[in-house]
This record gives C-alpha cells, sequence and structure tokens, in this order.
C-alpha cells in the first residue's frame, strides 16, 4: 500500500521515553524505540525485559507512568484502551484472552459489530458481516469449529482464532504476544503464512517471539530489551550480526 | 433455545447403538426439564382447580418477569447481583404510596401523604425512579467486578431494605401500606384475579420480548464479551462501563415494574417482601433455570413457583413447616444443581 508509506512519519509506532514501574521494579524504564510502517518488527529479550509490559501500554492496557506514545504522529500521554481500534492499533495476548463461553463464529463477530451503543441494540448480523465473518474463519482454519464454544478449542486452535479476531479488526498496526508460543509446526506455518501477507497489505506488525528461527526468517527490523532498557535496534540482519547480540541472548 | 431439531440425527442412531441412545436422553436433560415442569403446572392446575391456578399464575409471572431481567445482568452481562430486590421494593413502594387512599386516623399510626393517583400514572414513576437509582448505584458498582461485586449488590439490598423500614414519613416502616390501587383503564378496572393475571403476562411478554430483542441484538453479543473478558473487550473498542451500566439500568427498570404490580396485587406491602433472602431466592431461581437463557428463567420461576405451592400438598407435612420446608428443598436443590449441572436446567454459562 503506497498511501501508507506516505504517512508523517516513516514509524507506524513510536515510543519516547516511556516508563512502567510495579513498585520498585521498573519493567520499562525511559524506552524510546520506533516501529517501522509496513514492517514485522520482533522484540527480544530474556524473561522479565519488559516485551509485554511494552505492548501492554502500547495497547492501553497499562497506563504509562511517564513518556509518550506517538501513534501515526499523534502523540499520546494517554492510551485508552477502547479507543486503540480508532488509532488503528490492536493486538492479541500472551495468555490467549478469548471469549471463552460463546461460540467462535461470536468471538469473531463481535469484533465487526457496532461500537456506538444504541445503534447497537438495533443491529442484527448483516450479510455483509457474516461474509467477513466466514472469510476470516476460513483463512484461520476454524470454519468447521464456528458453532463450538472458544473454550472447547485446542491450545493451537484458540491462538489462532485469537489471531483471526485481532485480523477481523481491519486495522493498520498488529502486536502479536508470542504468537508461536507452543503451537504445532503446521500451525505455526499457518501463523507465519499470515503474518507475511498483513506485511504484503502494508500493514505493521510487531511480535515478541523467544524462537531464534522464526525471529530471523520473519523480521524485518529488531529490538533488544533487556531490564526495560533498549539494548540495541535496528535491521534484524545487522542486530543479528553483533557479537554482544548473539552472545548474550540468542545463546548461538 | 429449543434444539430438538438439531438432534434429530443422534435419534437415528440410537436405534442401532443402546449406548447413543442413553448419551442421547442425557443431552435432552434440557427437553426432559422442559417437559416434565410443564406436565408438573398442568397437573397442579387440574388437581386445584382453575382459581388456584390463576392465583399461582399471577405470583409466577412476577417471578418471571424479576427473574428474566435479572438474567440479563447475572446470566448474559455476568455481574452476579444479589441486590436485585432492592429495584423491585423501589417499584412497589412508589406505587403503594402514589396510589394508596387508605386513611390512617383510625390505625392510630403515623399517616403519610395521600395522592390517589391511579396505577397506570404511579407505574411509570416508580420504573423511572429505579431506573435514575440504578444509574446512580451503577456508576460506583461499574468498579467493581465478580465477588466484589456480589458484595456491593448485597449491600445495597440491605440499604433498600433498611430505607423502607426507616423512612417511616414515606413508607409508614413496619406498619406497611395499605389499599394500593388497584389498575384501571377507563372504566375498566382489574379488580379480580383473571384480569390482574392476564395484565401480569401481557406486561411479562413486554419484558420477555424486550429482554429478547436486546440479547439478540449486536449489543447483547458485547455484553457475553464483556462477561468473558472485560479488558479484552475493550481493547476491541467497546466502552464496557457504557454497556454495563445500560444494561443494569434495564434490567432495573423491568424489576420495578415487577414490583408495581405486586404491589397492586396484593394490595399491602411491608418491609418484608423484600428483605434480602428473597434476593437469594431470585438468584436461586435465574441460576436453577439457566444462566443467560430468557426461557430458563421463565422455567426456573415456574418451578419455584410450584415447589413453593406444592409443598402445601405433600401429606405428612405439618402446615407451620410449609414455609420453611420449601427454602430447604430449594436450598437441596441447588446444591444437587451445582454439583451435577452448574450451567442450571437450560443454562449456556457457567459462573
Amino acid at each position: 500500500m503506497s498511501s501508507a508509506a506516505e504517512g508523517p512519519t516513516p514509524y507506524a509506532l513510536e515510543t519516547v521515553d516511556v516508563r512502567k514501574h510495579f513498585g520498585g521494579v521498573h519493567a520499562v524504564d525511559g524506552l524510546s524505540i520506533g516501529i517501522p510502517r509496513g514492517e514485522i518488527t520482533c522484540v527480544v529479550g530474556p524473561n522479565g525485559s519488559g516485551k509485554s509490559t511494552l505492548i501492554n501500554l502500547l495497547s492501553g492496557m497499562l497506563p504509562l507512568d511517564g513518556g509518550l506514545v506517538v501513534v501515526d504522529g499523534v502523540r499520546l500521554r494517554v492510551v485508552k484502551p477502547h479507543e486503540t481500534p480508532g488509532l488503528g492499533v490492536t493486538r492479541t495476548f500472551q495468555d490467549v484472552r478469548l471469549f471463552d463461553q460463546i461460540t467462535v463464529w461470536d468471538n469473531i463477530m463481535v469484533v465487526l459489530t457496532e461500537r456506538r451503543l444504541l445503534p447497537s441494540l438495533f443491529e442484527r448480523p448483516r450479510p455483509g458481516q457474516r461474509e467477513r465473518t466466514e472469510q476470516i474463519l476460513r483463512n484461520v482454519g476454524m470454519w468447521e469449529k464456528r458453532r463450538s464454544l472458544a473454550m472447547d478449542l485446542s491450545y493451537g486452535q484458540r491462538k489462532l482464532l485469537e489471531i483471526g479476531r485481532a485480523m477481523a479488526l481491519n486495522v493498520n498496526t498488529y502486536l502479536f504476544d508470542e504468537p508461536f508460543a507452543g503451537l504445532f509446526p503446521q500451525m505455526l506455518e499457518r501463523v507465519k503464512e499470515i503474518m507475511r501477507q498483513m506485511r504484503s497489505e502494508g500493514r505493521t506488525i510487531l511480535f515478541i517471539s523467544h524462537n531464534m528461527d522464526i525471529v530471523r526468517e520473519l523480521s524485518d527490523h529488531l529490538i533488544v530489551m533487556d531490564s526495560g532498557r533498549l539494548l540495541t535496534e535496528g535491521d534484524a540482519e545487522e542486530v543479528l550480526a553483533q557479537p554482544e547480540v548473539i552472545e548474550a541472548y540468542l545463546g548461538v | 433455545m429449543f434444539t430438538g431439531s438439531r438432534r434429530l440425527p443422534g435419534l437415528k442412531r440410537s436405534v442401532r447403538d443402546p449406548g447413543a441412545f442413553i448419551r442421547l436422553a442425557r443431552s435432552n436433560l434440557e427437553l426432559w426439564a422442559n417437559l416434565v415442569i410443564i406436565a408438573w403446572a398442568v397437573t397442579f392446575a387440574i388437581l386445584q382447580g382453575t382459581g388456584f391456578a390463576i392465583t399461582l399464575g399471577t405470583v409466577f409471572a412476577i417471578w418471571a418477569i424479576l427473574a428474566v431481567s435479572l438474567n440479563l445482568v447475572v446470566g448474559f452481562t455476568g455481574l452476579l447481583s444479589v441486590g436485585h430486590i432492592g429495584f423491585f421494593g423501589i417499584g412497589a413502594y412508589t406505587v403503594a404510596v402514589l396510589t394508596s387512599n387508605a386513611s390512617y386516623e383510625q390505625l392510630r399510626t403515623e399517616a403519610i401523604p395521600t395522592f390517589g393517583w391511579p396505577f397506570f400514572a404511579a407505574l411509570p414513576v416508580g420504573v423511572v425512579l429505579a431506573g435514575l437509582t440504578a444509574v446512580a448505584v451503577g456508576v460506583v458498582f461499574n468498579r467493581f467486578r465478580d465477588d466484589i461485586f456480589v458484595l456491593v449488590s448485597f449491600g445495597f439490598a440491605i440499604i433498600c431494605f433498611n430505607v423502607f423500614l426507616n423512612a417511616r414519613a414515606v413508607t409508614r416502616g413496619a406498619f406497611g401500606i395499605h389499599e394500593v390501587a388497584k389498575p384501571q383503564i377507563g372504566g375498566w378496572v382489574f379488580d379480580d384475579e383473571l384480569s390482574f393475571l392476564a395484565l401480569a403476562v401481557v406486561f411479562l411478554l413486554v419484558v420477555v420480548l424486550l429482554s429478547w430483542f436486546i440479547v439478540t441484538s449486536s449489543f447483547g453479543r458485547v455484553l457475553t464479551a464483556i462477561r468473558e473478558d472485560e479488558r479484552a473487550t475493550e481493547v476491541f473498542g467497546y466502552q464496557v462501563t457504557h454497556y454495563k451500566l445500560t444494561v443494569w439500568v434495564l434490567s432495573a427498570m423491568m424489576a420495578a415494574a415487577a414490583g408495581g404490580l405486586f404491589a397492586s396485587w396484593t394490595t399491602f406491602i411491608d418491609p418484608n417482601s423484600f428483605v434480602l433472602l428473597e434476593s437469594i431466592l431470585l438468584v436461586s431461581i435465574v441460576i436453577l433455570g439457566g444462566l443467560a437463557t430468557i426461557w430458563g428463567s421463565l422455567l426456573g420461576a415456574m418451578t419455584f413457583v410450584l415447589l413453593e405451592e406444592g409443598m402445601r400438598f405433600v401429606p405428612g407435612l405439618p402446615d407451620q413447616y410449609v414455609g420453611q420446608a420449601r427454602q430447604v428443598v430449594l436450598g437441596v436443590l441447588l446444591v444437587l444443581l451445582m454439583l451435577f449441572r452448574p450451567q442450571g436446567l437450560l443454562g449456556r454459562y457457567r459462573l
């Protein structure tokens, strides 16, 4: 999408000196990064280095203790979770958070419906919404399961459905918190395929992973974090070639 | 709600495989529950005569309105409220105060102002008053979730009861309010049991249709999403507090309508009808029938009424124990249900 590249900055998302502490622990400590538009960015770092906290801050799930989040050039001190779709951002969760006791179909449908309260009372599923739901469910291979409750799916299926739910929200920037953790190789390929497809549509992806093979394979841009700080950032291949990164975090 | 057609293939298979038949019978518990309870109701009506059946029908309609409205909050939105009886009381007291014409001079108790309004003028006031109370309470309650929500709604029920009991200048406290007016449209007064039943059923029908309209809409789907994961629902662009507040207020208004109906039906109310126990019984009815199903709430209310009145006719049970016995039976039923079928008879959601 050429229009996406003509935005005010080359970054879909930026953070400026973002801080978050839990008690005395500085989970994110003065982090300033940029997530390039239309590329796949990966965040790596040891456990507890603030990767998930970063996604929680970007999606408004946690309030910022300091700093700014810049979305498409718009500077925000407060990110409200219900406003993130309007800003063009959505996410998945590390501990898959689906709407368990409703059907797979409803899990997708709920993302497509009216956001204004009063009109939503009078809205029933429209043909366009039904088609989109079917398209999404077929894309993640879950169409046959549409009548099951989300809680009855296997872990891998739940992971895929959650990605599908994020896809249903047609936005520019996707934050995936460990989308590959615990996936069967076949499903892993499917998620990779979905992410590549999203990139080819000009969308921006930020994901967290500990699987270095996948990181090498997928990411264009790499952010390495440690103890809430930025260790290094840059073109994936260049960063992966840095000896200190290899030594300290990639364990090669 | 009825799943008969979807289960037909299972019926065919069961002809060849006896094991499948047992599984089918078990999976059709919903069907059995429907059949047994309706058959029970019909038998009861035939045995006890129409007069009794009409009275029971009205009691059922009032409980059913309460159960259906509470299910919107508990079953669909996942907010376990035990304070619903408070809104029921607000509706009942508003109608009672506004319509009562009793002269209290002979009663040697404090007099309260009489307004002598007609029922249909007082009822909307009660409904709106309950709605406004729900807005005020809901804004605060929106901060709470899960078990904390149970506790604060518990507090609300207690506060309501104490207001009814102690605001004597308005409610006459423990003396109660007499001579609540019967509904009247033009010259037609609903003063006999049959016409009142018809009115109550119309009310119930309106509440059921309204609830059905809510839960089948996109709004209703968002409610179930909020029930499952409030924070995640928010990330997808919904201001969950608005949704929770809206359904809370609508539910409170329905309960108030039931309250007005109740006050007019009994013509006398005192705070004892609005104690916490009634609220707990109401929650039991909703859970018994099943969470997140409107038909289940109707079935739950029916079961409760049949149980309550049916205990009178248990041979060998002295009259003075009937009241306690029905609570014991309901309690045992709930424990069994939680053990073997936590989603209730027709439930779509487990607590």
